[in-house]
């Protein structure tokens, strides 16, 4: 095919060795893209190099690795303000007229706070704990506490809590809908889920029929669109969440395009077949905290008070208010969303250039909270790029009763990060209503992989605890004496709350 | 419980295999004219070839009979006494017998001719003797002529070829293989059979010798050292049919193996059954069915029940790498409609009659025939699938997913 | 016992089962050099057809029509059930492939069968199980 001369070169180029290609084609068949080709007239693979994205899926199955994917060294003549990637993007808005799209998180060079905050460990005074010989406690409760120790008339303890979402670690899969992802996708994040006594996020749209087995490790969102969202729906899950904001695409809404709206997915939405599912940008009835107040306990309502309700919001300037008001409006937990959190689809400049660091957002936010002797009306869950189980341990530090993972879950699934979700063509089955793809998912396989994720995580947690001398991720929150940090100004280390390594 | 088999071929320890599966206790005797433990009589042509060796020919492990508990005996059967159940040997013999079991195969047809008692060198090739004596008999100078473009002939030819200076091969059919091709897919292992170096006087044979010179009926003659009849064979079934069992041209049995006769059973080449293709009794002297009507009949001596229902004719025959493949019933029913499919270099042709496939012959590409055996055997109707693509292409696809599911994830 | 199972949900009809077949079936060390040039005459193979794809491979019957038929002897079924070819005796009359209603048989340039034998004779781990990307090909006690 002649590509038209529009000054956008490939991304990336095909290496294939000749002397380890054995002609077996895999790479042809296993490309949803089309990059592959075999031409029996020359016995030669040949490559469409335009089509590429780097999926890696060729490369993994290849068998002889034969093949390398590199990124195109040819080099514009670019400079530190007009680097290659703006050039290009010019190029592209200039070749389409239209708004720039990709996925997954903000990829931008800006400061991971993670990574400039280091760990205590105990020597000599207060001694580490060993894991494997010590029990150590990895299980939280998400919802809101009461203040202080109430007693009946007989002077016994009131032991009745508001309703709680139970984790076996401090850790949950964030919301991914029906439809960005595909049904094995879901289906492996539900049965991990489910093995690891934790919660997966239903995400905005609505929860197949299939998936209501897996309800007490359910979170269900109600979002803008209020997509697939009903009674039973409501009951099903652990707890509800609100979606007002997402970090990857703050202040704007969501658009799957009819194409991905096939039967089931249509079912599960409840919308009709082949439409667009728009979820507005704001929720058209929360222009307040009173608006947001009202749809909680409508939710509560609905549900009979059993179900704790999470608020969504993306990590943004003022977010410290913002989650004040969120203490104040019945929501029993605070979910915080950071600007490098993943999408299925954002327009780029908007993943790119609107948010904020969630390290930030969280030790903000549980400063303000406990300020104003309102933290124990909720716990706090932060995502947005949560990578490890260090970082998890570090934002349990800073203040979060437990961590929302997605990225990471997807790339145990199998995402190799190619960021071109939007396109529907998932190699790896996740991100795709293709049936051919969604079927490359082996729920079982993905199952398997999460699970093993989040065990490894897991022993990680318990032995930085333990090294601090901790045991029980209760006694880790907020404890910002455990936390260092490492090249970070005054006021970064103001807003984090901690002290710089050395001092 | 006496067992007695008569003959020591494939059908033979098959039975035995049958009858021990049930009975571990009674007596079982063999009673063989060949000095040999059980072979695989096809290989004998291999043999020859050089593609089989002596120690492999052998059905059984050289412990079989031991471990089977099975008494063997060199003779000859020459008669059934049904009244008081005993075998007769050739040397003077009793054998009594509770259960008696036929499988005493089938021996070359020599039609009378004239001059033939002039040869020096001349054999029939039924037997892993009539191998041994060839072996023997032949030099890189020899010129063989062998009467027969049958399967047996056919197949002597490849074995001799690369032993010899020159393979003439006659038949008074007009084409090779006459008994299981058409003319049109006998032209074409002819034609194969040629370039591999053979050479052929069809519609014309032998009609007299003298030395070292055949006389051929067109007028020909054709000069040869070595001389291989293998004009056919005729069931073994002389003393069962005197003892007054129903014999057509062979031994007629049931689908439990059973003869005539009570107490009498018979498997192998001697017997003629249900050929489900055909609607009607035939002989089928081919290996798997000598494999399995022996089990079926060693099952059923011994008081178990088996059938063997879905009998069929069948052949896989190559030489020199075209392969030929037969199953069913075809030339000779001509309501049957035929489907025809030809590559470059193959022919396949179904036979089909009332949806069902009841035949065909593959010449050339032989891909996962068992599919179409399958069908056949199995009497399907083909008309609830695509029966066309499976013609092209023989696979599990036009079955449908439920049949790929208990195939594929379940015990078969 | 053990066999190859192979579910058709999760096929994704890629053929890296056949390509570790020859590889492990040819006792060479290296893939490029064990496969590179060559025709492969792998004992599993993949059917396409359209949006369906399955491998098959010998489903080790328990009565098996192609020993039956065996002429040379060289199909046998092991203690552990596994029908195995002895290629000493096969002299490739393909009778096996004639009998097989699974189309499980195959030959090579050389004219002698080939079949699966649940990798006995090569590591005891079907390659084509190892080498499934998507856990379609299993290798496990019967269902039932």
């Amino acid at each position: 095919m002649i590509m038209p001369i529009n000054y956008i070169l490939p991304e990336f180029e095909v290496e294939r060795s000749d002397y380890r290609c054995i002609r077996c084609r895999v790479c042809e068949r296993q490309c949803a893209n089309g990059v592959h080709r075999y031409d029996a007239d020359g016995d030669i693979m040949l490559s469409d190099e335009f089509q590429c994205v780097d999926c890696q899926r060729c490369v993994c199955l290849c068998p002889t690795h034969a093949l390398k994917i590199r990124k195109n060294e040819n080099e514009l003549r670019e400079n530190a303000n007009w680097k290659q990637n703006t050039i290009l993007e010019i190029y592209k808005q200039a070749n389409t007229g239209g708004v720039l799209l990709s996925s997954m998180g903000n990829p931008e060079p800006f400061p991971v706070y993670w990574d400039k905050i280091l760990i205590n460990a105990s020597q000599v005074t207060n001694p580490s704990i060993d894991p494997l010989r010590e029990p150590m406690e990895t299980r939280v409760f998400l919802g809101k506490k009461p203040h202080d120790i109430e007693r009946d008339v007989n002077g016994n303890i009131n032991t009745e809590l508001p309703p709680q979402v139970e984790l076996q670690i401090p850790v949950m899969f964030s919301a991914m809908s029906y439809g960005s992802i595909s049904y094995n996708a879901h289906q492996s994040l539900a049965t991990a889920a489910e093995a690891l006594g934790i919660c997966y996020n239903t995400g905005e749209g609505g929860l197949h029929e299939d998936f209501y087995q897996y309800g007490k490790n359910t979170i269900v969102q109600v979002a803008s669109g209020r997509f697939g969202v009903y009674k039973d729906y409501l009951e099903a899950g652990a707890a509800i969440e609100i979606k007002m904001g997402q970090g990857a695409k703050p202040g704007i809404g969501g658009h799957l395009p009819g194409t991905k709206v096939g039967a089931d997915v249509s079912k599960t939405r409840m919308i009709p077949e082949g439409s667009d599912a728009i979820s507005p940008a704001p929720h058209h009835d929360i222009y307040s905290i009173e608006d947001l107040r009202q749809l909680v306990f409508s939710l509560k309502e609905a549900t009979d008070y059993k179900k704790p309700v999470i608020v969504k919001v993306a990590a943004v300037h003022n977010i410290a208010a913002i989650a004040s008001g969120i203490a104040r409006s019945g929501a029993d937990i605070i979910a915080i969303d950071g600007f490098r959190g993943g999408t299925g689809a954002a327009p780029t400049r908007i993943r790119d250039n609107v948010g904020i660091p969630i390290e930030l957002a969280l030790a903000a936010v549980d400063k303000r909270l406990r300020d104003e002797g309102i933290r124990q009306n909720v716990s706090l869950v932060v995502g947005g790029s949560v990578r490890s189980a260090s970082d998890v341990i570090k934002a349990i530090a800073l203040g979060a009763d437990a961590c929302y993972i997605a990225t990471s879950a997807l790339l145990a699934l199998g995402c190799h990060l190619c960021r071109t979700c939007q396109s529907g063509k998932c190699n790896w089955g996740i991100a795709t209503q293709d049936p051919e793809l969604v079927k490359r998912l082996n729920p079982e396989t993905g199952k398997e992989r999460l699970v093993n994720l989040l065990t490894a995580w897991k022993h990680e947690i318990k032995e930085m605890m333990g090294l601090m001398g901790i045991n029980s991720i209760e006694a880790l929150r907020g404890n910002r004496l455990m936390l260092r940090g490492v090249g970070l100004n005054e006021k970064e280390l103001e807003i984090l709350g901690i002290s710089h390594a050395g001092e | 419980m006496k067992y007695v088999i008569i003959g020591n071929g494939p059908a033979a320890v098959s039975c035995i295999d049958g009858i021990r599966s049930v009975d571990a206790e009674g007596s079982i005797t063999v009673v063989s004219k060949e000095a040999h433990p059980a072979y695989f009589r096809p290989l004998i042509s291999y043999y020859l070839e050089g593609k089989s060796k002596e120690d492999n020919i052998y059905c059984r492990p050289e412990n079989f009979y031991q471990k089977k508990h099975v008494e063997t005996v060199l003779g000859e059967a020459v008669a059934i006494d049904t009244n008081n159940k005993i075998v007769a040997l050739s040397g003077g013999e009793n054998i009594p017998y509770d259960r008696l079991c036929i499988c005493s195969g089938s021996s070359p047809f020599v039609p009378p001719m004239k001059g033939l008692d002039t040869l020096e060198k001349q054999f029939t090739f039924l037997t892993i003797d009539d191998s041994f004596a060839l072996e023997q008999a032949v030099d890189k100078d020899s010129r063989v002529l062998i009467i027969g473009a049958g399967l047996i002939g056919l197949k002597c030819a490849e074995g001799l070829r690369d032993r010899v200076k020159q393979v003439t091969v006659c038949d008074l059919a007009p084409r090779v293989l006459s008994s299981i091709l058409d003319d049109e897919c006998a032209a074409v292992v002819q034609e194969h059979l040629e370039s591999c170096g053979i050479t052929f006087a069809l519609a014309n044979t032998a009609d007299h010798f003298d030395g070292s010179t055949a006389y051929m009926k067109d007028g020909s003659e054709i000069e040869f050292d070595v001389l291989v009849l293998a004009l056919g064979v005729r069931p073994n079934i002389g003393f069962f049919k005197d003892a007054g069992g129903e014999c057509n041209r062979a031994i007629i049995v049931n689908n439990d193996m059973k003869t005539s006769i009570d107490g009498i059973f018979a498997a192998g080449d001697c017997v003629e059954q249900e050929d489900i293709t055909f609607g009607n009794k035939r002989i089928m002297a081919l290996l798997p069915n000598a494999n399995i009507g022996g089990y079926t009949a060693g099952v059923n001596m011994a008081g178990g029940e088996q059938q063997f229902d879905n009998a069929l004719p069948m052949n896989s025959i190559g030489f020199w790498g075209l392969h030929i493949m037969t199953a069913g019933t075809y030339a000779n029913d001509g309501n049957a409609q035929m489907i025809e499919e030809k590559g470059e270099k193959s022919i396949k042709r179904f036979f089909v009659k009332e949806n069902k496939l009841i035949g065909f012959i593959l010449i050339g590409d032989v891909k996962s025939a068992g599919i179409y055996t399958n069908l056949v055997r199995s009497q399907a109707d083909i008309s609830a699938f695509d029966f066309d693509a499976l013609i092209k292409n023989p696979n599990l696809l036009p079955f449908g997913e439920i049949y790929r599911r208990k195939t594929l994830r379940g015990v078969v | 016992m053990k066999r190859v199972y192979v579910n058709e949900e999760w096929c994704l009809g890629c053929h890296l089962c056949e390509y570790n077949c020859a590889y492990s079936n040819s006792g060479i060390k290296d893939m490029v050099k064990a496969l590179k040039g060559k025709t492969i005459t792998p004992r599993i193979h993949v059917e396409d057809g359209g949006k369906i794809h399955y491998a098959v491979s010998c489903r080790h019957c328990e009565d098996p029509l192609c020993i039956k038929g065996c002429i040379s002897g060289a199909l046998t079924k092991d203690e552990n059930g596994v029908v195995t070819i002895d290629h000493d005796k096969c002299v490739g009359c393909l009778t096996c492939m004639l009998l097989c209603p699974y189309g499980c048989i195959t030959t090579d340039e050389n004219e002698t069968v080939l079949k699966c034998e649940l990798c006995i004779k090569n590591g005891g781990i079907p390659a084509c199980v190892q080498g499934c990307p998507n856990r379609a090909i299993i290798f496990e006690e019967a269902e039932e």
